[in-house]
C-alpha cells in the first residue's frame, strides 16, 4: 500500500469517483463539486506555505477568477466552461506576475498582511461598482462543455467531474513540484534563505513560481465554484473567505498536497449537516469538530495516513 | 494512542445521527424549509423577529387558532406544518448549497426564506432548477423579477423601490420647500440602491432639490464621526437613511450628541424595526418608515389585533416590519395551496399551487396583498409613513400617510429605475 505511488493513488480516486458523480444524489454532487473547487485553492496555499509564503489573501484570485468568468460570460458571451477556465487562469497569471514581484520581497506576517490588505483592496472596489451589482453581485447563466449544452442536471455532474478531474490533476501535479528542485529549494528556504543564495539559487525567483502556483489554483478554484453556484459576489475576496482557505490548509495538514482535498470535502460536509442538524450551534459543532483535530491530529489530517506509512516502514 | 482517535470519531459521528433519530413522522405532513439569520448583525434587527413569527404563525396554523379568513383548515389544507430552520449566515456559495441540501436532502415541500438580497440573487434561478416552490419573505431588491422570470419562485413582500419613493413623497408633502438633501447609507448594495432610488424619485418630484452630500459609512462601522462632520458641513435641510440594527442606533445616538438633527428632518426608511427599542433617542419629528403597512402601521383587522397580541404575549415585544414579512409569506403558501386545492382534501401539485398564486390577492396581518408584477410572482402593496412622536417615553407615529400599491410601483413589465427617472408614468395615487 505505501509503496502505491501518490499518482497511482489519485488515479484510482478519479476512476472511482467519476462513476460516483453521476448516480450520488444531486446535493451530495453539489457539496462535493464546491468542496473539490475549495480545496483546489487549499492544495496552492499548501504548496505556497511549504515555501513559507502563508497567504491570507488567496480570496484575491478566487474572486479575480470568478470575477473573470462573471464578465466573460456576461459581457463577453463566452460561456464555455474550459475558456471560462483558461481565462479565469490567465488573469490570475497576469496580475500574480505583477504582485508577486512586490510580494515575494516579503516574509511571514508582513507576507500575510500584505497579501490580506490586497485582496481587500479588490473587495472594497468590487462592493464600490454598482454596475456589477455591489455586495449582491450577479448571476451567470449555466455553462456549455466544449460546445456541449447538456440540461441543468447533467450540467452539474459534467462540471463535478470537471473539478474532480482538475483537482486531482492538480495535486499530482504539484505533488510532483514539491519534489522538483524548485520545490525541494522552497523548503530550503524556509530553513535558510541565505545559504539557499550562496548555492547560486535565486530565492525571488523560487518564491515568485511558487506565488503564481498558488494564484492560478485559486484562479481555477474560483471559476468552478462561479460555474457551480452560478452566482459570484465580493465575498469571494473577503477575508474570511482566505481565512478559511488557511484554516482548511492547517487541519489538512502540509506534509501531502492532496490531503487539501479530503480536508475541504470533510469541512464542507460537517459543515452542512450541521447548518441543517443545529441551526443555532452550528458554529459550535464546527467547531468542535476543529478542535477535536487540533488536539488529536496536532499534524492535521494527513498524519492519519502518514502515521500508517511510517508504522508499516518499521521493521 | 488509538483510541483516542476512535473515540473523537465515535463522539462527532454521534453528534450527527442524533438529531436524524429524532425525526420520526406519523401524518403526512407539509414540510417547509426557513431560512433567516441566526447568527451575525442582521440576525438581532431581522432575522430572530422573523423566525418568530414563522414559529408562531406554524404552531397556531397547526392548532388552528389563526382567526378569518384562516380559521377554515388547520396547517396548510388539513396537512400539519413541519418546518426545518436554516441559518442565513455563510454567503451565497454557503446558501446555494444549503438550499440544494433543503430541496434534495431535507425533501421540503417549499422553502421560505432570504433577507439578503445577495442571497436571494443567487438562489433565485435553483427554484426553478429543482422545480422547488420557493418563497422570498424580505429581500428588497427588485432585479430578482426585472432581470429574469421564473416559475417557482414568488415574493411575497414588496421591493426596496417603493420604500424610498414613497419616502420622498411623504417628505414633499410634510415639507414642500425642501431645498437640499443628503444621504447616509451603508457601503453595500441595499445602501447604494436605497440612496439612488431615493435621490432619483426626488429629481423626479422635485426638480431643483440639490444633493447635499452622500456618504457611505462602511457595513457595521458603528462609528460615525467623519460622517456626521461632512453632514454638518454640507447642512441639508434632509438626511435621508437606510441604515439598520445597531448601525442605525449608533448614528442615531452620535448624530444627536453632535445636534446632526436639530432643524433637520432625519428620514430613517427602515426606522420601524427599532422604533420601540430606539423610543428614548430617536430625535421627534424623524420620518419613519416599514418596508410596508408593517407592524405599527398594520391597519386595524380582527387578524393583525390576533397576531399582535399573540407576539407580544409569547415574546413580550411588539412584532417589528420583518415579523409581519414573515407571517405574509406564510399565509401567502396556505392561501395559494387552499386555493389550488379546492374541495379536495389532498396536497395540490406544486403546478396547481403555482397556477393558483400567480396573480393570487389574499389577507395578511398588514392587509391585502396583491401578487401583481414579475408575471404574478411579485408582490405589491400599500405602503405607509409616519412621523416619530414621543409620548409618555413610548415610541408613537402621527400624521400617517398611506400611499396605495399602484402610486409607488412600478406597473408590470417596467423597470423601477427607468420609472422613477421617466416620470412615474402610470402610477395612481387616488
Amino acid at each position: 500500500m505505501a509503496k502505491l505511488g501518490t499518482h497511482a493513488l489519485l488515479l484510482a480516486a478519479a476512476v472511482v469517483l467519476v462513476p460516483l458523480g453521476l448516480v450520488l444524489p444531486t446535493w451530495l454532487v453539489f457539496l462535493v463539486t464546491i468542496g473539490l473547487a475549495k480545496g483546489l485553492v487549499v492544495i496552492g496555499l499548501v504548496v505556497m506555505m511549504r515555501a513559507g509564503l502563508v497567504s491570507f489573501g488567496q480570496g484575491l484570485y478566487y474572486g479575480l477568477g470568478a470575477y473573470s468568468a462573471g464578465l466573460a460570460a456576461n459581457f463577453l458571451g463566452l460561456n464555455d466552461a474550459v475558456l471560462l477556465l483558461v481565462i479565469g487562469a490567465a488573469v490570475g497569471i497576469v496580475v500574480a506576475l505583477g504582485l508577486g514581484v512586490l510580494l515575494v520581497r516579503y516574509r511571514q506576517i508582513f507576507f500575510a498582511m500584505l497579501s490580506l490588505a490586497v485582496s481587500m483592496i479588490l473587495y472594497g472596489a468590487l462592493v464600490r461598482s454598482t454596475a456589477l451589482g455591489s455586495t449582491d453581485g450577479f448571476n451567470l447563466p449555466p455553462p456549455t462543455f466544449l460546445g456541449l449544452a447538456p440540461d441543468v442536471e447533467t450540467g452539474r455532474r459534467i462540471l463535478f467531474v470537471l473539478a474532480l478531474l482538475l483537482a486531482l490533476g492538480t495535486a499530482s501535479l504539484l505533488h510532483r513540484f514539491t519534489r522538483s528542485p524548485t520545490g525541494v529549494l522552497g523548503e530550503a528556504i524556509v530553513m535558510n534563505e541565505i545559504r539557499v543564495e550562496y548555492l547560486g539559487a535565486s530565492v525571488s525567483r523560487v518564491l515568485l513560481i511558487t506565488y503564481v502556483i498558488g494564484a492560478i489554483t485559486a484562479a481555477l478554484g474560483g471559476v468552478l465554484v462561479a460555474l457551480a453556484t452560478s452566482h459570484i459576489d465580493p465575498d469571494l475576496a473577503f477575508w474570511t473567505t482566505s481565512g478559511e482557505f488557511v484554516f482548511v490548509a492547517i487541519l489538512s495538514g502540509t506534509g501531502h498536497v492532496a490531503a487539501s482535498l479530503v480536508g475541504m470535502v470533510l469541512f464542507e460536509t460537517v459543515r452542512s449537516f450541521a447548518f441543517q442538524y443545529s441551526p443555532y450551534t452550528w458554529q459550535m459543532v464546527v467547531g468542535t469538530a476543529m478542535l477535536l483535530v487540533i488536539v488529536f491530529l496536532p499534524y492535521g489530517l494527513w498524519s492519519l495516513v502518514s502515521r500508517g506509512e511510517g508504522r508499516s516502514a518499521r521493521p | 494512542m488509538n483510541w483516542q482517535r476512535t473515540t473523537a470519531a465515535l463522539i462527532a459521528a454521534g453528534a450527527l445521527m442524533l438529531p436524524a433519530l429524532a425525526q420520526a413522522q406519523d401524518a403526512k405532513p407539509f414540510k417547509l424549509g426557513i431560512v433567516t439569520f441566526l447568527s451575525g448583525a442582521a440576525a438581532g434587527p431581522f432575522g430572530v423577529p422573523a423566525r418568530n413569527a414563522a414559529e408562531l404563525i406554524v404552531e397556531a396554523l397547526n392548532s388552528g387558532s389563526v382567526p378569518a379568513p384562516y380559521a377554515g383548515k388547520k396547517g396548510i389544507n388539513g396537512m400539519p406544518l413541519e418546518t426545518t430552520i436554516v441559518d442565513e449566515a455563510g454567503g451565497t456559495t454557503k446558501q446555494v448549497t444549503e438550499y440544494r441540501n433543503l430541496a434534495e436532502r431535507a425533501g421540503v415541500d417549499a422553502v421560505i426564506g432570504y433577507i439578503s438580497s445577495g442571497d436571494c440573487l443567487a438562489i433565485a434561478p435553483l427554484a426553478d432548477e429543482l422545480k422547488k416552490l420557493t418563497i422570498f419573505f424580505d429581500c428588497g431588491t427588485p432585479r430578482i423579477f426585472e432581470d429574469a422570470s421564473y416559475k417557482y419562485l414568488f415574493r411575497t413582500g414588496g421591493t426596496a423601490t417603493m420604500d424610498n419613493l414613497a419616502a420622498a413623497r411623504y417628505l414633499l408633502k410634510k415639507k414642500a420647500d425642501v431645498k437640499s438633501v443628503a444621504g447616509i447609507n451603508q457601503n453595500y448594495a441595499w445602501g447604494h440602491d436605497s440612496w439612488n432610488d431615493f435621490k432619483a424619485s426626488m429629481q423626479t418630484l422635485k426638480k431643483d432639490v440639490k444633493f447635499a452630500t452622500e456618504q457611505f459609512p462602511k457595513l457595521g462601522a458603528g462609528q460615525y464621526g467623519t460622517e456626521i462632520s461632512a453632514l454638518l458641513v454640507a447642512s441639508p435641510d434632509v438626511i435621508h437613511s437606510s441604515l439598520w440594527g445597531g448601525d442605525m442606533e449608533a448614528f442615531v445616538l452620535q448624530g444627536t450628541a453632535r445636534g446632526a438633527f436639530d432643524k433637520r428632518t432625519l428620514i430613517l426608511t427602515a426606522g420601524e424595526s427599532a422604533m420601540h427599542r430606539l423610543a428614548g433617542q430617536i430625535p421627534d419629528g424623524t420620518i419613519i418608515g416599514a418596508r410596508g403597512p408593517h407592524g405599527d402601521f398594520a391597519p386595524k383587522s380582527e387578524l393583525n389585533d390576533w397576531f399582535r397580541k399573540a407576539y407580544e404575549a409569547r415574546f413580550n415585544t411588539p412584532p417589528t416590519y420583518p415579523s409581519y414579512k414573515m407571517a405574509q409569506a406564510l399565509l401567502g403558501l396556505k392561501a395559494a395551496t387552499e386555493k389550488a386545492a379546492g374541495d379536495q382534501a389532498s396536497r395540490p401539485t406544486d403546478e396547481a399551487i403555482v397556477k393558483a398564486f400567480e396573480g393570487l390577492t389574499f389577507t395578511a396581518p398588514s392587509g391585502e396583498v396583491h401578487m401583481k408584477l414579475g408575471k404574478g410572482h411579485q408582490a405589491i402593496q400599500e405602503i405607509a409613513y409616519g412621523t416619530f412622536k414621543r409620548e409618555n417615553g413610548k415610541a408613537t407615529l402621527v400624521d400617517v400617510v398611506r400611499y396605495p400599491a399602484e402610486c409607488v410601483n412600478p406597473p408590470e413589465g417596467v423597470k423601477s429605475m427607468d420609472w422613477l427617472t421617466g416620470g412615474l408614468k402610470g402610477a395612481k395615487c387616488d
